[in-house]
């Protein structure tokens, strides 16, 4: 018997855009393609890419592994793969064990069902038998903490209870290998918490785990080995902290102006939108890099579609690892007002002596009296940098930002 | 190693004991690209029947939440169907049913079996959309969504069977020996629901125009069975074992038969219809097993 308790060989997807798997067609569209086949033999070839290609991976019993990458690097394929929901098109895995899968909390979860019903439906749908959700029904109801509205309609939940319900069902599925996909990006910061001490309970109960995030302080945290996938491929596979390097390396704002109009959205009301983000220096000159002794400038240029009454602007820089640092608006200094439909653009400065030599990214929000219009996140900042630092001190250095102190000579204590 | 393969869904999965019960040896799963035809998976299947019955659960748990008559629905669908049918086709075109039967009577024992097999049919062909979230994010088999819809029907069944019984005694109907044959005829009906299920929910995951077609469908095929008029308007021994080709022909000609003693036996349009009904599951489970594969890309 081989100690792998998972084994991926030149495993790869390929989607095909536009072709059959469409998101979904109508029998006119197959209509049509077929008559146009006719006609113009070879033209409008549907396009097909690999989601992921060639990626071989072999996983330990007991280890513990995140899988790191940015958007469209193939993580969701990969654990798709993985877990069963689709095939892959080239390649062959081996799993040994009892999979559980959790790409989502409270997946089938029916509002009009209660609490009650619905860890056991869920309970069921990520394949527990009855009996052990029967067992362990208490111990998920106390880990949730909702005794009193066990048998209320989850519609009726708060998101929170609603979250930590699924989350809690989750969480005691036993399988000996545990496939996790971002579950820890929703709910508030004590309910990550909970989340992670629990991942690391299953870890230590010596099961295999394979954890996909963008929460890098979790990966570090959690993980023994990490891979970066990029471009659906392996790029580094080994030590958490190396991986995450890595995946930074290629990560630092390499352009001074970043368009981001076209950059997929996950909340806002499109009353506004932001054009672009670009960065200059105390000259005025693109920034792609900044002193730590400098000042940075950031412009954001964005158009507005209809009047505001009220228009906020606010900035937050989040370091590389994912921990907000902190966030101003522009409310802090001036009183909101209105703006009309039109193009503008806003500026703020900041000083580089109280950042790390580390990646940061921005994440620029506007609002109308408190609503988001529209917000970006992840915008890289440009790198900082200090040629006088010590890079092995630089690297002790405490905590996610810096904010320098005055030190006093070191004197005699002379006692009272 | 002696390995009994089973294969399983989503990819060509297997799965297989890797030693003679030894408790500590975990199940292999197989994972490799899967292109055209594949087993039915029957066994994988039946180790997710836990499963299943949730789903059930779940379907008559849900089904008629937030409405004011609740199960009442079960009953007032077949029984205003009769109510019109009785009035349209009794009263004003003057339809001889067979078996000296009255008319309201006569529809409705077949509009009892014929609302169990169109909701059936109605409710799988949207399963698998419905369920798209599933779909996407759980590995289960997947032929349990459209199975556990069709048999979530089968209690709005038994609610509007119960109240054909009450009227039958009531007209002092009491069915003979040949009632034990109504089992029979309700698998007989289920395999049909499930088999044009299977055919329109995988459809309907590619193409949404099924949602158009079903309402439809359902009503030409109600015209295509005897339900509202006797089958015996056809006479010719050929044109009816044809007719026998709807599956449902066959499945309210034998509810008729097995529970009036008087009507008259459904002969070859039963065998016709059996054969039919397990062609349709049959290649309605394969056609399922085959699109499957690209249910979690496309739905």
């Amino acid at each position: 018997m081989t100690a792998h308790a998972i084994r991926i060989e030149g495993l790869g997807k390929q989607y095909t855009i536009g072709g059959p798997q469409a998101p979904y067609r109508t029998l006119r569209d197959t209509l049509a393609e077929g008559a146009r086949g006719i006609l113009r033999r070879g033209a409008g070839q549907p396009r097909r890419f690999w989601a992921l290609r060639d990626v071989s991976l072999e996983v330990r019993h007991g280890e513990i592994v995140g899988i790191i990458g940015r958007n469209g690097a193939g993580k969701s394929t990969l654990l798709k793969i993985l877990s069963r929901i689709t095939a892959p098109t080239t390649g062959r895995v081996e799993l040994r064990g009892r999979v559980g899968t959790l790409l989502e909390v409270g997946t089938g979860f029916h509002p009009e069902l209660s609490g009650r019903e619905n860890v056991f439906l869920n309970g069921a749908i990520l394949g527990m038998r009855r009996e052990e959700i029967a067992r362990k029904f208490d111990e998920i109801v106390a880990f949730a903490e909702v005794e009193q509205f066990i048998d209320t309609p989850v519609k009726h939940y708060s998101s929170g209870m609603y979250l930590r319900l699924a989350f809690a069902v989750a969480a005691h599925l036993e399988p000996e290998i545990l496939i996790v996909d971002e579950v820890l990006a929703v709910g508030d910061a004590a309910f990550q918490k909970k989340c992670l001490g629990k991942m690391g309970e299953v870890a230590r109960d010596g099961r295999t785990v394979l954890f996909v995030s963008h929460n890098m302080q979790a990966v570090r945290q959690l993980c023994e080995r990490a891979v970066l996938l990029q471009h659906g491929q392996v790029k580094f596979s080994g030590a958490p902290n190396q991986a995450i390097l890595h995946y930074f390396g290629g990560n630092a704002a390499r352009e001074a102006l970043i368009d981001v109009s076209d950059v997929e959205r996950r909340g806002g009301n499109n009353g506004a939108l932001i054009q672009s983000v670009q960065f200059l220096d105390e000259q005025g000159r693109p920034s792609y890099a900044v002193e730590s002794s400098n000042r940075l400038r950031v412009v954001v240029r964005f158009t507005l579609s209809r009047s505001v009454e009220r228009f906020d602007m606010a900035m937050a820089i989040i370091h590389g690892e994912g921990s907000a640092v902190f966030s101003e608006s522009l409310s802090d200094r001036r009183p909101p007002g209105p703006l009309e439909p039109g193009a503008y653009c806003c500026a703020f400065e900041l000083e580089a002596r109280y950042l790390k030599l580390e990646p940061y990214f921005l994440t620029i929000y506007l609002a109308d009296d408190g609503r988001t219009l529209d917000h970006v996140d992840n915008v890289s900042l440009p790198e900082v940098v200090n040629p006088k630092a010590d890079s092995l001190k630089e690297t002790h250095r405490w905590g996610l930002a810096r904010i320098p102190v005055e030190w006093s000579d070191v004197r005699i204590h002379a006692g009272d | 190693m002696q390995s009994s393969k089973h294969s399983t869904a989503g990819a060509d999965n297997r799965e297989r004991p890797t030693g003679h019960g030894a408790a500590d040896d975990p199940p292999v799963v197989v994972i490799e690209p899967r292109q055209g035809w594949a087993a039915l998976g029957l066994g994988e299947l039946w180790r997710y029947r836990e499963l299943l019955l949730f789903l059930v659960w779940r379907d008559l748990k849900v089904r008629y939440k937030q409405t004011l008559i609740g199960a009442a629905w079960a009953i007032i669908q077949p029984v205003f169907t009769m109510l019109v049918f009785t009035l349209f086709f009794g009263r004003l075109a003057g339809i001889q049913p067979s078996g000296n039967l009255p008319y309201w009577l006569f529809a409705y024992s077949a509009l009892v079996p014929w609302t169990f097999f169109a909701n059936g049919l109605a409710q799988s062909a949207d399963s698998l959309v419905g369920s798209a979230n599933l779909i996407r994010k759980v590995y289960f088999p997947r032929l349990s969504i459209p199975l556990a819809t069709v048999l979530a029907g089968l209690v709005d069944f038994a609610l509007s069977f119960t109240v054909l019984v009450v009227l039958m005694l009531a007209q002092g109907y009491v069915p003979g020996p040949q009632a034990l044959w109504l089992p029979a005829f309700l698998l007989l009906a289920l395999t049909t629901a499930l088999g044009v299920g299977l055919w329109l929910s995988a459809l309907n995951v590619q193409y949404r125009d099924v949602r158009y077609l079903v309402p439809f469908l359902v009503q030409i095929l109600l015209f295509a069975t005897p339900v509202a008029y006797p089958s015996s308007l056809i006479q010719s021994e050929f044109w009816r074992a044809i007719y026998g080709l709807n599956p449902m022909a066959g499945v309210v000609e034998g509810f008729r038969w097995a529970l009036f003693a008087g009507a008259p036996a459904p002969g070859a349009i039963v065998g016709v219809s059996a054969l039919a009904a397990l062609l349709l599951l049959v290649s309605g489970g394969f056609y399922f097993r085959r699109m499957e594969l690209t249910f979690a890309d496309v739905v």
